[in-house]
């Protein structure tokens, strides 16, 4: 069962059934060029470089990637918790959890060099000692394919001095955000840290730590290779770059694409044979669970993070999520609160009580069991609750998205549910 | 029974690679359950023998992550996702018909020891939706139906 053959400069190299490279198959098709080219720059030229591609942060709030770099302290300035300068670490959060989202798999499965590759070339821009590849527990092809393309680029002396590995996850959604993977790293529970400090002051064990993720690393060699001009000029819009989109929901081929920064909805479902069930688009989530409605309306909005947002949405992950007419957002919703009161880790009360809360009310308007007050207290909880939360990590106000913009979107759906339960998905 | 060699050799690795033994806990906890399935309460202590510290501060890793196992699972694993994507292409008619032939809900295993069934989200094949995964080694199972669940139910251990 093979996908659709991928083609663009970040994934084009992927082989269909994601059969990773060896090394020597790899180096057969340039791989590597980019660490010679940049391990011969100075540490500061690559950050400029990366700033001059306009590269934002893949793994959902599109931070500039050169100021991250630029938060890690330079050589002999870092705080010294040990007797000499101390190790300090770059983690490729390789954990995917986001509702919709399977794009990062892609890389860590099919393309594991060019992931080596990206490492690399960021810890030597950042002075960092120590790569650490986080991958979630069930990409278990994605975690072998990681161990051997390491073990063959170490063995083979492309690492220099830089250690790296793999650290497979063991679930939970939280371990995704960058300070709560950090404690998990510690081996503690992964609850969220206080910020600041920041990870760049005081990461993983005290030290200096910047964490990227996986699509993000996978573009640096890309920028090495071609230039930051060139990377900027795959882009349509000021945000430098191709962008690996997904689409799943209902269109008739769901799929990842590759395609320049700025791609409309519209191209994406229409290289995905059009939306399915009724082929009447009602509504979609354009960067995971965590993003905001969009509707036919923003079909023609340039995908980008300050596009998306300008909306009032997020562009998050870039995995979009496709609603005909006769799917239900309510119950999309329903299913996203539902994932993400049980991933809360419980450090905060609004979240922990909160989200199970709400979760229930959308299982009881689909039930056609919920009263009129429960609306209230749903407007209420988005209003309180997003879109910053009253808690330390976003997680329960990225779950007030969607819930908010359906509330907004919807209204009158949320009265025929308060009336009738969901009847939307028994006329299919 | 006390931890065979091969497992404890492998804990001693990543307290060398993980930064020490703290950050080899859940290493530990992960090389134990691929190997028994789960992780029992003797194996908490085992673990905790061997890194020096209490079963309690092991156990409060072991019980905030969701797929390290402190219960026995059975010899089959399923795991469905339960996330919109696969929602909107039909999961809960596969749900509906894993459960009525098991006769089981989530979180549950059957009498004789057969399946464990869990809800997972979001397991990353939203394009093979509904999607689930198989088995200790967490294989994939692509564009499920209620149809071809033997499938599901004959797949891996």
């Amino acid at each position: 069962m093979s996908a659709p053959a991928l083609t663009g400069p970040l994934t084009g190299r992927s082989r269909p059934d994601r059969r990773p490279h060896s090394l020597a198959e790899w180096q057969a098709l340039g791989g590597y060029q980019a660490v010679t080219t940049a391990l011969a720059m100075r540490p500061a030229d690559i950050i400029d470089m990366v700033d001059a591609a306009a590269l934002n942060g893949r793994g959902g709030a599109g931070f500039p990637v050169a100021r991250k770099w630029r938060f890690m302290p330079a050589p002999g300035t870092a705080p010294k918790t040990a007797p000499g300068d101390g190790p300090s670490y770059l983690i490729v959060n390789g954990d995917e959890m986001e509702p919709g989202a399977f794009k990062d798999r892609l890389f860590i499965e099919a393309l594991p060099h060019q992931l080596i590759e990206g490492a690399i070339i960021a810890a030597h821009a950042m002075h960092v000692s120590e790569a650490i590849i986080l991958v979630r527990d069930n990409y278990r092809a994605g975690i072998a394919a990681m161990e051997s393309a390491i073990a063959e680029a170490g063995a083979a002396g492309l690492l220099g001095g830089l250690r790296m590995r793999v650290h497979a996850s063991a679930g939970r959604y939280i371990v995704g955000e960058e300070t709560a993977l950090i404690e998990a790293l510690e081996g503690k529970r992964a609850v969220p840290r206080k910020r600041p400090p920041f990870p760049a002051q005081s990461g993983l064990w005290g030290r200096p730590t910047t964490v990227n993720n996986v699509e993000t690393i996978a573009c640096v060699p890309i920028i090495v290779s071609g230039g930051a001009a060139a990377f900027r000029a795959l882009s349509r819009t000021a945000e430098g770059g191709t962008k690996l989109y997904g689409v799943s929901g209902r269109v008739h081929r769901p799929q990842l694409i590759e395609a320049p920064m700025g791609t409309t909805a519209r191209e994406l479902i229409d290289r995905c044979g059009g939306v399915s069930g009724n082929g009447m688009l009602r509504c979609f989530q354009p960067g995971g669970g965590a993003s905001g409605f969009l509707g036919p309306e923003h079909l023609d909005l340039p995908l980008d993070f300050g596009s998306v947002a300008a909306t009032g949405s997020m562009f998050g992950t870039g995995t979009m999520i496709v609603l005909d007419e006769t799917a239900c957002p309510i119950g999309v919703v329903a299913r996203h609160l539902r994932f993400y009161a049980r991933e809360s880790c419980g450090w905060c009360t609004p979240c922990r009580e909160g989200l199970p809360w709400t979760a229930r009310i959308l299982d009881a308007l689909e039930a056609g069991t919920a009263r009129a007050s429960d609306l209230d207290v749903l407007r209420m909880t988005a209003a309180e609750a997003g879109p910053r939360g009253r808690s330390f990590c976003d997680l329960m106000g990225g779950a007030m998205q969607p819930l908010a913009s359906a509330l907004t979107r919807f209204a009158d759906l949320f009265d025929d549910h308060l009336a009738h339960g969901c009847t939307i998905g028994k006329q299919q | 029974m006390s931890l065979p060699d091969a497992l404890a050799a492998g804990i001693r690795h990543a307290v060398d690679s993980h930064g020490g033994p703290r950050g080899a806990i859940l290493e530990a906890l992960r090389l134990v359950q691929q190997a028994e399935g789960w992780v029992s309460d003797a194996r908490i202590a085992d673990i905790a023998t061997l890194l020096g510290m209490t079963t309690a501060e092991i156990d409060n890793i072991a019980t905030f992550y969701s797929h390290i196992f402190r219960r026995k699972v059975g010899r089959r694993l399923i795991m469905l996702c339960d996330g919109a994507s696969c929602y909107l292409n039909g999961a809960d008619a596969v749900r509906d018909a894993v459960m009525a032939r098991l006769g089981i809900g989530f979180g549950e295993t059957t009498p004789d020891g057969d399946y464990t069934l869990l809800n997972v989200c979001c397991v990353g094949d939203c394009d093979h939706a509904p999607a689930g995964v198989l088995g200790r080694d967490r294989q994939p199972a692509r564009r499920l139906s209620p149809e071809a669940i033997d499938t599901l139910l004959d797949g891996p251990e």
